[in-house]
């Protein structure tokens, strides 16, 4: 693996929009052939600024990169002959039908027009799309959509595939689908593939590495799993009740939920700083009337944590044990939970698109 | 130079098609031409008696006037079909690709003038079934479609240089609306030149719009082929600033995104 050049390397990427929204200030990083690499953040942090870049449809106003072994900002036209680009709108022709959106990307792509009807028949195939090939795309579903967008990125059998929140307003079975269909990718073809997502799930189970952006910089870059274990312990959970001074009150009963949950509020940043020097305790902090703690050792530290609740005289209602998830990992390089979009987030995504949008008029 | 020409090909192949899958555009953009020729050609019909007006009949006048109107106005759209590339994500798609920038502008103002063509052969047809005559016979027709082409290929190219700055649907619109009739009325496309107030008279000379009526009517008379001949390169000259300005308008699109 050293010894191959690397798909992508940029260094210190800045770009500023006319409106004056700083997208990107010193964004640098390296994928390597045959490796799928994340970017990771929310809208807005810089990622699809990033990729427009690396497919030289912006220039950025410093730094350097380099795609595939060509310059982005020296030799636009390299790169475009080796580069896949999937964008966050589909960008696929609605009029015509997914054979002819192939053959006509094929032919802009330079492919020799010998070879355009073999390898349109193929990728079709390979997405499965052959029996709707010669149906008009407006009549497509959004899964087929984005598998037709996949495989023109594929038509020029490219060395570096960018694919700009591939899954944004699909459906969790057809995101599955997709998932599948870039790990088979990647086991099949050596090629290098950037995907920009804000769902944490994907970026854990298709990358191989990832970076996480935040206000257009990097804050942490490495395999899911060394960015987890670089956080020791394990997440320890508690959710706490009334204090059971004087009356018989126990949890928080729907009745005067108001002072019960600003009283619990405050129980639990004292509890959380009753917990803090506790042996085996790394870190403790409140969330609403939860408690949340990294320790060692989840499972030892367990009994100790809510015996040390009770006897303050707080009720412990549940508890949950938990490994590092990349929503840690964001949280302690952040300094905030991941602004959570679930996997079922099409309007989001539509939201997501039209601001980005927003930012260069 | 060889990318130019193919890419412009496979490009002018798509808009064809687009084009062919939804004719009813064709027809809706007919409706107008149809009711100016029956309803306008009807109700001003009495027009041509007025004394210095020097024509024959009006439907004869009229006819290469909506010929040339609705090449001005159809043209005029094309850079509807530029911001929903835009919107679809169509227009990024390709930009990252190797293709050549000129030929995404060139393949939708061939595109805009074959479809004035083919619009004019129904308008003239229509015409000529209300009355009107093409004494200039086949050449006259066929200079007729060339010279709405020519002006609705520059026109195309001013809209979608337009789309390319503005991104906006609205703006075209209302650019399209604010400058659409003017640049009719500001012609001989329904009244004749002599019978004209003298500062409209003056600014028609200026109007691209007016020189293919001029000559559409001339040549549909089998008149003033030296002039038909001037107007033709003029509207030529009109084609190839208008493309330029385009392509400067490309530009400003490249850099701005």
């Amino acid at each position: 693996m050293p010894t191959l050049p690397e798909a992508i390397v940029c260094s210190d990427l800045e770009k500023t929009y006319k409106n004056g929204v700083k997208a990107l200030s010193g964004v640098s990083f390296a994928v390597r052939p045959g490796e799928i690499f994340g970017l990771l953040g929310p809208n807005g942090a810089g990622k699809s600024t990033t990729v427009r870049i690396l497919a030289t449809l912006t220039r950025p106003d410093g730094g350097k990169a380099s795609v595939a072994g060509c310059d982005v900002i020296a030799d636009p036209a390299g790169v475009r002959l080796r580069i896949g680009f999937v964008a966050q709108a589909s960008g696929v022709d609605k009029w015509a039908t997914g054979r002819e959106n192939l053959v006509l990307q094929a032919h802009l792509m330079r492919v020799p027009p010998a070879d355009v009807p073999a390898r349109v028949k193929t990728l079709l195939e390979w997405v499965n799309l052959s029996e709707a090939a010669d149906r008009i795309v407006k009549t497509y579903s959004g899964g087929m959509k984005r598998r037709l967008d996949l495989a023109m990125g594929l038509v020029n059998e490219p060395a570096v595939l960018f694919l700009d929140e591939p899954t944004t307003g699909l459906d969790p079975e057809t995101r599955a689908a997709l998932w599948r269909d870039l790990r088979r990718l990647r086991r099949e073809r050596n090629l290098a593939v950037l995907l920009t997502t804000h769902y944490l799930e994907e970026a854990d189970h298709l990358c191989d590495r990832l970076a996480i952006v935040d206000h257009g910089r990097i804050v942490v870059e490495g395999t899911p799993s060394e960015l987890k274990a670089r956080i020791s312990g394990d997440t320890v959970a508690l959710d706490i009740g009334m204090e059971k001074s004087g009356g018989q009150e126990h949890g928080p009963e729907k009745t005067g939920a108001r002072t019960g949950t600003d009283a619990s509020r405050e129980n639990a940043e004292r509890m959380a700083g009753l917990l803090r020097p506790l042996d085996g305790v790394l870190e403790a902090s409140a969330e609403g009337n939860r408690i949340i703690a990294r320790v060692r050792h989840g499972a030892t530290a367990m009994p100790a944590l809510i015996t040390a609740v009770e006897r303050a005289g707080v009720t412990v209602l549940s508890s949950t044990m938990s490994r590092p998830s990349l929503d840690d990992v964001y949280l302690h390089h952040t300094g905030r939970r991941f602004q959570g979009e679930g996997p079922a987030g099409s309007s989001d995504g539509v939201a997501a698109s039209g601001k980005v949008k927003g930012e260069k008029p | 130079m060889k990318a130019f020409v193919n890419d412009t090909r496979h490009l002018l192949l798509r808009h064809l098609r687009t084009t062919l899958r939804l004719p009813i555009w064709i027809a809706v953009t007919l409706i107008q031409p149809v009711i100016w020729l029956t309803i306008y050609g009807q109700l001003f019909r009495r027009v041509v008696e007025i004394p210095g007006f020097g024509a024959g009949s009006y439907i004869q006048f009229l006819t290469p006037g909506v010929v040339i109107m609705t090449a001005l106005f159809g043209s005029a759209w094309s850079g509807m079909g530029i911001i929903e590339d835009l919107t679809d994500g169509v227009m990024d798609r390709m930009l990252a690709t190797p293709v050549n920038r000129a030929a995404l502008i060139s393949a939708r103002v061939l595109h805009a003038a074959l479809t004035v063509a083919v619009q004019s052969v129904i308008i003239l047809a229509f015409g000529m079934a209300l009355g009107a005559r093409v004494a200039g016979g086949v050449p006259g027709f066929l200079v007729i479609l060339l010279l709405g082409s020519l002006l609705g290929a520059g026109m195309s190219a001013l809209s979608n240089g337009l789309a390319l700055v503005t991104r906006r649907e609205e703006t075209l619109i209302a650019v399209i609306n604010f400058f659409g009739l003017p640049l009719t009325f500001l012609s001989t496309a329904f009244m004749a030149s002599d019978l004209m107030p003298g500062w409209i008279r003056a600014l028609s000379r200026a109007n691209p719009v007016n020189w293919a009526v001029i000559a559409s009517r001339d040549a549909m008379l089998g008149q003033a082929w030296g002039g038909v001949a001037k107007a033709a390169l003029m509207l030529a000259g009109f084609v190839l600033v208008s493309v330029w300005i385009s392509t400067q308008a490309f530009r400003a699109y490249r850099t701005a995104t």
